[in-house]
C-alpha cells in the first residue's frame, strides 16, 4: 500500500477527518513557519535590530 | 499554401474583422503608450544637469536585511543636533522612536525637554507644557512663510518622507550632504547660495551642514562627515518607511508559504495533465494519398 493510498484511507476519504486534519496541521504549520522564519531572520540580521542593542541603553 | 495548412494563427483567422481591429489597436495603443512613458522618463534623466549619484552599499539593501538600528540611533542624534535647526519631521511623533532607536525612558526625557503648545485651557488661552510621548516632533518654523523668510527665500523641505520623495532616495541624499564644493569657473552664485553638483541647477540655498567632528556620538563612533551622512540617511530611511523591517520579515514568510503552495500547484498540474500528456494519437491521412 503506497503512501498515497494510506493518505487517502486515513485522511481524505471522510470530509469530517479531512477538515480536522486541515485545521490541526495549519495550526502547527503556521507556528513552525513563524518561529523558523523569525529565527532565521534574526540570524541574518544579528546585531542590527533594536532588540540586539537595546540592552546597552537600559 | 492553402488555407488548410497548419498555422499558429489559426484561431485569429476565425475572428471577425472588428475583433481583429480592436485587438490590433489595443496592442498598438498599449505598446505605443508604454514607449512614450519610457521615452519621457529617459528624457527627464537626460535633461537633468545634476551629477549622477553613486550607488552606496547600504547594509539594509538586501531583500531580507533590516535597518542597522545603531545607525538609526546615531542618525537621530545627527538630525536632532544638526538638521533640526531648519528641517522639520512633522509627521513623526516621539512615541514612534520607542523600540526603534530610543528606549521608552529616553524618548520620554527627550519629549519633556521640548515645550509644546497645548490648550485651550478653561480661560480659552493656549499654554505651553513639556512634551509627551504622543506629541509630534516640534517644527523649527511655525509655517512655510516663516521658514522661507529665515532662509533667504529657500524652503527647507520636511524630511519625514524625503528618501521616498527624491529620485535615487538614500543615495541622492548621501551624495548631496557630502558633495559640497567650490563652484567651478564661470558659475556665478547669488548671495547665500552654495554650489552642489548633485542638486539640479547646482545652486542650493542650504549651506554645507555636515563636517568632520560636527557632533560627538555617544557610542564613540568617529563622527566623520560621511559617517554622519550615512547615519542620518539611515534614520531618514526608517522615518520614510517605518514598516521596513516588518515588511522584509513578511516577505520571507510569504516566499516560504508560496513556495509550499507552489509544490501543491505543480502536483495538481501534473495530475490534471497526466491524461493529455500520456495519450497517443494515431493519424492515418488516407485522403491525401487516395487516387
Amino acid at each position: 500500500m503506497s503512501i498515497v493510498n494510506v493518505l487517502y484511507k486515513t485522511v481524505l476519504k471522510r470530509p469530517s477527518r479531512f477538515f480536522v486534519v486541515v485545521a490541526v496541521t495549519s495550526l502547527f504549520f503556521e507556528r513552525t513557519v513563524d518561529i523558523g522564519i523569525e529565527s532565521l531572520y534574526d540570524r541574518i540580521n544579528r546585531g542590527k535590530q533594536w532588540k540586539d542593542i537595546s540592552s546597552k541603553y537600559e | 499554401m492553402t488555407s488548410s495548412t497548419f498555422s499558429f494563427f489559426k484561431a485569429a483567422s476565425r475572428w471577425s474583422k472588428n475583433h481583429k481591429f480592436f485587438l490590433t489597436s489595443f496592442g498598438v495603443l498599449a505598446g505605443g503608450g508604454s514607449s512614450i512613458i519610457y521615452a519621457l522618463e529617459q528624457s527627464i534623466h537626460a535633461s537633468n544637469d545634476a551629477a549622477h549619484v553613486a550607488k552606496q552599499k547600504w547594509n539594509h539593501n538586501g531583500w531580507f536585511d533590516t535597518l542597522d538600528h545603531a545607525s538609526v540611533r546615531r542618525g537621530w542624534e545627527v538630525y536632532k543636533n544638526v538638521c533640526a535647526a531648519c528641517h522639520s519631521v512633522e509627521y513623526l511623533a516621539y512615541r514612534e522612536l520607542v523600540g526603534v532607536c530610543l528606549t521608552e525612558n529616553e524618548a520620554k526625557a527627550e519629549a519633556a525637554e521640548q515645550m509644546i503648545e497645548d490648550g485651550p485651557d478653561e480661560t480659552g488661552a493656549m499654554f505651553k507644557r513639556p512634551g509627551k510621548l504622543s506629541d509630534l516632533i516640534p517644527k523649527p518654523y511655525p509655517n512655510e512663510e516663516a521658514a522661507r523668510y529665515a532662509n533667504n527665500g529657500a524652503y527647507p523641505p520636511d524630511l519625514t518622507y524625503i528618501t521616498q520623495a527624491r529620485i535615487d532616495g538614500e543615495n541622492y541624499i548621501f551624495s548631496l550632504l557630502t558633495g559640497y564644493m567650490d563652484p567651478p569657473a564661470g558659475v556665478v552664485l547669488a548671495e547665500n547660495q552654495h554650489f552642489n553638483p548633485y542638486f539640479p541647477g547646482g545652486a542650493i540655498g542650504m549651506a554645507q551642514a555636515l563636517y568632520d567632528e560636527i557632533i560627538e556620538y555617544e557610542d564613540g563612533t568617529p563622527a566623520t562627515q560621511s559617517q554622519c551622512a550615512k547615519d542620518v540617511v539611515t534614520f531618514l530611511k526608517w522615518c520614510a518607511e517605518p514598516e521596513h523591517d516588518t515588511r522584509k520579515l513578511f516577505a520571507m514568510k510569504a516566499f516560504t508559504i508560496l513556495g509550499v503552495l507552489n509544490l501543491v500547484v505543480w502536483y495538481l498540474h501534473r495530475h490534471y495533465w497526466s491524461v493529455m500528456k500520456t495519450r497517443k494519437i494515431f493519424q492515418s491521412p488516407k485522403s491525401l494519398f487516395k487516387k
